[in-house]
């Protein structure tokens, strides 16, 4: 005992905060996994499992990007829109490779690098611009690859061609369309499991906490906090903006893939302004720079909303109510005070039981 | 003659834009916080006025003071009690609220008025122009949208430049601190902007469904978010800037749907605001201020 507890002392102080975050999702996913096994979960919660590990590694991503990097990005359910699409169009074209669960991760990694390849392409012309500017250019982006994939037809005919229209449906004898406009990719098989979910959550994570704890990592942090002070000593501003933004920018394609193929179809209506903005409010709410608090915020924003259906037509509602005094209970000068009050007063109650304890063991 | 009528088309829309960007450019020019709500107040002036002609068949003109009035307190309650706790909190947090504010007027109005859209009777009522031979129309509601926006646009730029409270409302924007030092009310210049705001919204929402008769809950946002945009691509916090903006991407809209493809007109007006950006990195009008070490 002695021993792994001197042991536990010498680890890095950054390094126990990980293994938490680690344990924690490990515990949950263990505690969910064998719970819907056993068949207690209801349908909803069970069914919300995938899209809960989607939302928490976009909203982890998405910390690299608004928390680390100091960049505040309105579009990256645009990213999740091309993961999810160039995925479910891997899946359809290479069903026949190994099991499911192969066929799904080499989907991952082609939505993520297709993403990735996109989050460059953008990130030139983006990661130009500062604070406001660069926000709202972020959610043109997103915006702009909304409508695009509305408009994209693909199809192969019977003699194995490929056909692409933009705006108008393909006309070809036989064969299957693949993307249709406006309705997406239908008829998917649903290959995303909850296990693959967390696998990619642990994938993400082990991401991120080496980059932040890395050379460039810290760098990206310096430039954050002070842009001018860090170009001065000769780091490239754009350049690690860049590394965060890309890096940001396969993860959630690959959570994308997750989505899309967690459902029978996908249609590009779904990544609009609401999802960029449903994944920065987990990043907000969470604590910006805090992965736990990333994770935690979206796993309880994510169930909390369906396990109101119960209130029916209130649901939203009570959802918009909740976000604005959570924001102000957390953010404000009042709500702070208070907080601090609560704290303070749990504190002393604790303080006190342990003095009481310690006086009885002295008599 | 189709170029003409795309182009007045395009101005008419624009002026609605314009005068939802106004809104837009004021409040971030003097509280510095993108108010993302500010698309669903069109929304609710827009419901108010509907209901005030249909159901107590008020005067046109009543109707828009009606609405104008229940969208003013609407936006000083939302900023006196979402808004103002957050005046020492980080940004984010503020436009967090923002959208959380957003929801709660979208849901709010599908409650009360539910989502199937409402038909909206033009409260317009003046007859359209016809000019060479009746090959070009001009409708009445778009004559009386470009009329109100460049009104709108020169008493904003009166009250800014001539009276107490604009100047109070420029040293708030210079420097909230030193605006305070001097004896200025913060808080009620604050006040003030978002009054002028939300009554602007009112008047925006009536003109859009005036031309536009299609009112959903959900209006606001999609408008919302291009005013926005053209309070950008102006220079946000430039009251002349949100003007031209909104008139130049009104305009650019309905040439991508006339000449390009309607379904990505969205797309092409995002693409130019990325390109104006890009060129003049704080819009057309914008200030660009440089960093001192």
């Amino acid at each position: 005992m002695e021993n792994i507890r001197t042991k536990l002392s010498g680890i890095k102080k950054s390094t126990k905060q990980e293994l938490i975050t680690y344990g924690m999702v490990t515990l949950l996913f263990v505690l969910f996994q064998s719970l819907n096994n056993a068949g207690i979960l209801s349908r909803s919660l069970s069914g919300q499992l995938v899209p809960v590990c989607v939302y928490v590694v976009a909203a982890v991503a998405l910390n690299l990007v608004v928390g680390f990097s100091g960049e505040l990005s309105l579009g990256h359910a645009g990213f999740l829109s091309i993961g999810a699409f160039s995925g479910a169009v891997f899946c359809k074209l290479f069903s026949g490779i190994g099991n499911d669960t192969v066929c799904l991760i080499l989907a991952m990694v082609c939505g993520g690098i297709v993403a990735g390849i996109f989050g460059f392409l953008i990130g030139i012309p983006v990661l130009r611009l500062r604070g406001d500017y660069l926000a709202i250019v972020t959610l043109a982006f997103g915006e702009i690859i909304r409508n695009i994939v509305n408009c994209i037809y693909l199809g192969i005919d019977g003699k194995g061609r490929w056909h692409f229209a933009f705006g108008n449906t393909v006309e070809m004898e036989g064969g299957t369309t693949i993307i249709n406009g406006p309705m997406g990719i239908t008829g998917n098989e649903k290959i995303s499991t909850f296990a693959v979910g967390f696998g990619l959550i642990l994938f993400t994570l082990f991401i991120v906490f080496n980059l932040i704890n890395s050379k460039t990592g810290r760098a990206i942090m310096a430039i954050r906090d002070n842009r001018i002070a860090a170009e001065s000593i000769g780091l490239s501003a754009t350049g690690f903006k860049m590394t965060a933004f890309v890096i940001s920018a396969v993860l959630t394609g690959m959570a994308g893939t997750l989505y899309a193929m967690n459902y029978a179809s996908v249609a590009p209506i779904k990544f609009g302004f609401n999802q960029s903005v449903l994944i920065l409010i987990f990043v907000v709410l969470g604590g910006m720079g805090n992965i736990r608090g990333s994770i935690i915020a979206a796993i309880i924003l994510t169930v909390l909303p369906e396990q109101l259906r119960g209130v029916g037509d209130f649901r939203m509602l009570i959802y918009a109510l909740l976000l604005i005094s959570m924001m102000l209970i957390t953010q404000s000068d009042k709500g702070r005070v208070l907080m601090e009050k609560i704290t303070a007063n749990f504190k002393k109650i604790l303080s006190i039981k342990k003095k009481t304890v310690k006086g009885e063991k002295a008599e | 003659m189709t170029l003409l009528t795309y182009i007045i088309n395009g101005i008419s829309l624009g002026s609605v834009y314009a005068i939802i960007a106004l809104g837009y450019t004021m409040v971030y020019g003097i509280a510095k916080m993108l108010n993302f709500a500010h698309g669903d107040i069109i929304m609710v002036g827009a419901y108010i006025s509907y209901f005030a002609a249909t159901s107590f068949g008020m005067p046109p003109l009543v109707c828009i003071a009606v609405s104008m009035a229940a969208c003013t307190v609407l936006g000083i309650a939302i900023e006196r009690f979402a808004y103002r706790p957050l005046r020492n909190a980080n940004s984010l947090a503020v436009l967090i609220t923002a959208i959380g504010v957003s929801y709660l007027l979208q849901n709010g109005a599908q409650l009360l008025w539910t989502s199937n859209p409402k038909m909206y009777a033009s409260l317009i009522d003046i007859p359209a122009l016809h000019l060479f031979d009746g090959r070009l129309t001009i409708t009445g509601s778009a004559l009386v949208t470009v009329i109100s926006c460049v009104i709108v646009m020169a008493l904003l730029v009166l009250i800014t430049k001539k009276t107490k409270v604009g100047k109070a409302m420029r040293a708030v924007s210079e420097d909230k601190e030193a605006a305070q030092l001097m004896g200025i009310n913060v808080n009620f210049t604050i006040s003030v902007t978002f009054a002028i705001g939300s009554a602007l919204a009112a008047v925006a929402g009536v003109l859009l469904c005036s031309s536009y008769p299609s009112l959903y809950p959900t209006l606001g946002s999609m408008t919302g978010i291009k005013a926005f945009t053209a309070a950008v691509f102006g220079g946000i916090g430039s009251i002349p800037g949100a003007f031209v903006g909104g008139i130049l991407l009104g305009v650019i809209e309905k040439f991508a749907e006339g000449y390009i493809s309607t379904q990505l007109s969205n797309a092409i007006v995002f693409s130019v605001l990325i390109i104006v950006l890009l060129v003049k990195p704080a819009g057309l009008f914008g200030k660009v201020r440089r960093e001192k070490v």
